[in-house]
């Protein structure tokens, strides 16, 4: 069997790869919210004073950096409808299932860079914000956290390319996002190369995209009155945060 | 103010007592005495050069004096009211973070490493404190950081990131900043030992023009001849405590204590 170009190219053109790639993005656009939100509270418990939120903050990295995603995944779509009749309405779908999931644990990996980035800051600057009687929530706020989501900025935008590729485990939860797209034509067709390149094509461009949109934001966040233009490059190594 | 006990007498303060007082100030880092009995005075307009060995507790006074820190024992007053605390009929109790950032207000602190917010303006970072801490409005605080700029000589460079000014021009924004503020007393905690010779003039000479339109000032230096030519009284700090109090002609040219003669023998 010879690589079939009119076959890939149609499914390159194919509607249903479009929606298979939008949904692979914004399942890892919503869980990288979600893991932003939760991995910031665990990071403020983690660097806390309280013995306790250390505590909870402690328990919820180490359990969620240990457990694999697709567990998780398998553990909220199956197992938890069987213990909370409200998920097992419609609204509950593969989709949210999906970002909740990877959220969660994507959580936990968001939190040790948001730590990282809060400790990176150095302490004369809340120093400054107090002496000028700024509250807590203000020092936070205004100076710190401008600053730690420069130092954030990079290894986040890895995750989240991580994240682009981690939804293909939804597959299991039969949501058709990319992967599962060429997956469903292979098992029609057995034309693995063509429809599988199409898949490569589709994840390139993604995470192209997203990469120029990293440098993009990081460039925001160049702290100077002139506007410094370094080259965006698409070819830089891409970190991986959930383990599946 | 009715509520006032009688620790706290604001109406019986008048302008000749001390407008920062600090009494039997004591704080210690693990097993360490840092600060042993501190006796401070400053009146309204004084400006008090405090001078002393590396490692005594200067530092550390200042950011007890600024509220940043939390003294283990003794008082601390501003116009006759002490704070910092909150006097119950078991002893004084600090108070909440939330309820010292408003207490704070009122004294201004100028670092030693500046620490300017990098990510603000020169003229974002002066009107940080306006905005966020008094809540004025964006434009009347520009306008009023503007001011705080061109009194410090740096209008040229308001739209300028602090990594875009020399070591000299930041510590005049972080003057800049403290100043705006308006607050009762300015802490100054080695202003220019972070500087390079050819920039501590520039800094030295906003904080002479300070001095000379009247701010109460309390300078931590090793700037001799600051001290000499702008202080109204010079202080030696020697382990934790105050030890020699002086105009600066005695301090530096008839001092009573054997330290304070050791002391200037190094510096000199
Ligand atoms: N946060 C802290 N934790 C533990 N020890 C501290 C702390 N701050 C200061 N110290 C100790 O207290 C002592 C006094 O420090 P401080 O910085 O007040 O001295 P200083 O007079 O300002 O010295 P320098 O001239 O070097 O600035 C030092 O021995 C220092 O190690
Ligand atoms: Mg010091």
């Amino acid at each position: 069997m010879e690589f079939d170009v009119n076959i890939f190219v149609q499914q390159l053109v194919n509607p249903s790869y479009l929606s298979g790639a939008f949904l692979s993005v914004a399942v890892a656009v919503l869980s990288l919210i979600l893991a932003t939100a939760i991995g910031f509270a665990v990071a403020l418990g983690r660097t806390s004073r309280s013995r306790i939120a250390q505590g909870v903050a402690g328990i919820y990295t180490w359990f969620f950096r240990a457990i694999p995603a697709l567990l998780v995944l398998l553990i909220i779509w199956n197992a938890l409808p069987q213990l909370f009749p409200v998920l097992r309405q419609d609204w509950f779908s593969p989709f949210i299932a999906a970002f909740i999931g990877l959220g969660i644990v994507e959580a936990a990996f968001m939190a040790e860079i948001i730590r990282s980035a809060l400790l990176s800051i150095d302490d004369g600057q809340a120093l400054a914000g107090r002496a000028l009687g700024m509250s807590p929530v203000k020092v936070m706020l205004k100076v710190v956290l401008p600053q730690a989501i420069r130092t954030a900025l990079p290894p986040t935008g890895n995750e989240f390319i991580g994240l682009v590729k981690f939804s293909s485990l939804a597959s299991v939860i039969s949501l058709q996002e990319l992967l599962t797209t060429a997956q469903v034509g292979v098992n029609i067709t057995f034309r693995y190369a063509e429809y599988y390149a199409a898949a490569i094509v589709y994840y390139l461009i993604i995470v192209s995209l997203l990469t120029l949109l990293q440098s993009y934001v990081e460039k925001k966040f160049v702290w100077t009155s002139r506007s410094k233009s370094k080259k965006p490059s698409i070819l830089e190594p891409v970190g991986q945060g959930v383990q599946s | 103010m009715t509520h006032s006990g009688p620790e706290l007498m604001p109406e019986t303060w008048s302008t000749n007592d001390p407008v920062l007082s600090v009494r039997n100030l004591h704080k210690s880092y693990q097993d360490q005495h840092v600060l042993r009995g501190v006796e401070f005075d400053i009146r309204q307009g004084q400006v008090k050069a405090v001078l002393g060995p590396s490692g005594s507790g200067k530092s550390t006074m200042l950011r007890l004096m600024a509220l940043l820190e939390p003294a283990d024992d003794g008082e601390i007053r501003l116009r006759g009211r002490r704070i910092g605390v909150r006097e119950k009929a078991s002893g004084a109790v600090a108070l909440p973070e939330r309820e010292l950032a408003k207490e704070r207000r009122n004294i201004g602190m100028v670092f030693q490493k500046f620490n300017l917010f990098p990510h603000l303006t020169a003229c974002r970072n002066v009107m940080l404190g306006l905005t966020s801490v008094k809540g004025i409005h964006h434009k009347e605080a520009e306008e009023q950081a503007m001011a705080m700029l061109q009194r410090v000589g740096l209008s040229h460079r308001a739209g300028h990131f602090p990594s875009e000014l020399s070591g000299g021009q930041q510590q005049r924004v972080a003057i800049a900043r403290a100043l705006v503020m308006n607050p009762d007393v300015l802490l100054f905690d080695e202003p220019t030992s972070a500087l390079d010779p050819e920039l501590v003039g520039e800094v030295l000479d906003v904080m002479e023009s300070l001095a000379n339109d009247g701010m109460t000032m309390i300078v931590v230096t090793h700037e001799v001849r600051f001290a000499r030519r702008v202080a109204d009284e010079v202080t030696l700090f020697d382990s934790g405590v105050i030890v020699e109090q002086a105009t600066p002609d005695e301090f530096f040219d008839n001092p009573q204590h054997q330290r304070t003669r050791k002391f200037l023998s190094h510096v000199h």
